[in-house]
């Protein structure tokens, strides 16, 4: 899993099966201080989050199914599967 | 998912036989401010994407799924065409 923050979000009317009614988010890639890293991705959003938001960003497909609870879902591969409230570094 | 850019078509006569009839599309990988990141890769286009225009695209098995076979050898596919991009957070 990765961390990000939600920066934006995507319009696009014209999907592929799987991603019909989904709302796709931009995400940053960040570290555990909040700093941006890297380039920025896409995900499914499962967790109504918002631009803003902390989230905690899966890329691998048997998740993202379990993520989206539709296992006839073979394309979706990245999905966001949580917002972070809180990161504690020891 | 990457956001990229339709920059050519790739014709190929001889190929396996589950990318027959479709269509191969080259796509420059693209940041939220729709600038090239990285090398341009070769995709499998089922939505019809025109050259120029800015999509999302995702790699790996789930890729080759948007091909109606169960099995097929594609690793990457066009997901969606990007009617607009809404960045709100600055970097």
């Amino acid at each position: 899993m990765k961390l990000g923050k939600v920066i934006g979000t995507v319009v696009s009317t014209i999907k592929a099966k799987g991603y019909e009614a989904r709302k796709i988010l931009v995400i940053q890639p960040v570290d555990p201080a909040g700093l941006f890293i890297g380039t920025s991705f896409l995900a499914i959003d499962t967790v109504q989050a918002g631009v803003g938001d902390t989230v905690l960003t899966i890329e691998e497909g048997n998740s993202a199914r379990q993520a989206v609870q539709d296992k006839d879902a073979f394309t979706v591969k990245t999905v966001v599967a949580g917002i972070v409230d809180e990161i504690a570094q020891g | 998912m990457k956001f990229g850019k339709i920059t050519g078509r790739v014709v190929s006569t001889q190929k396996v036989a589950s990318f027959e009839g479709l269509k191969l599309v080259l796509v420059q990988p693209l940041d939220e401010k729709r600038e090239p990141v990285g090398d341009a890769i070769v995709a499998v286009d089922t939505l019809q994407a025109d050259v120029g225009q800015v999509v999302y695209f995702e790699t790996s098995k789930e890729a080759g799924r948007v091909i109606e076979t169960e099995m097929n050898p594609c690793d990457a596919a066009v997901m969606g065409i990007v009617d607009d991009i809404n960045i709100t957070e600055n970097k």
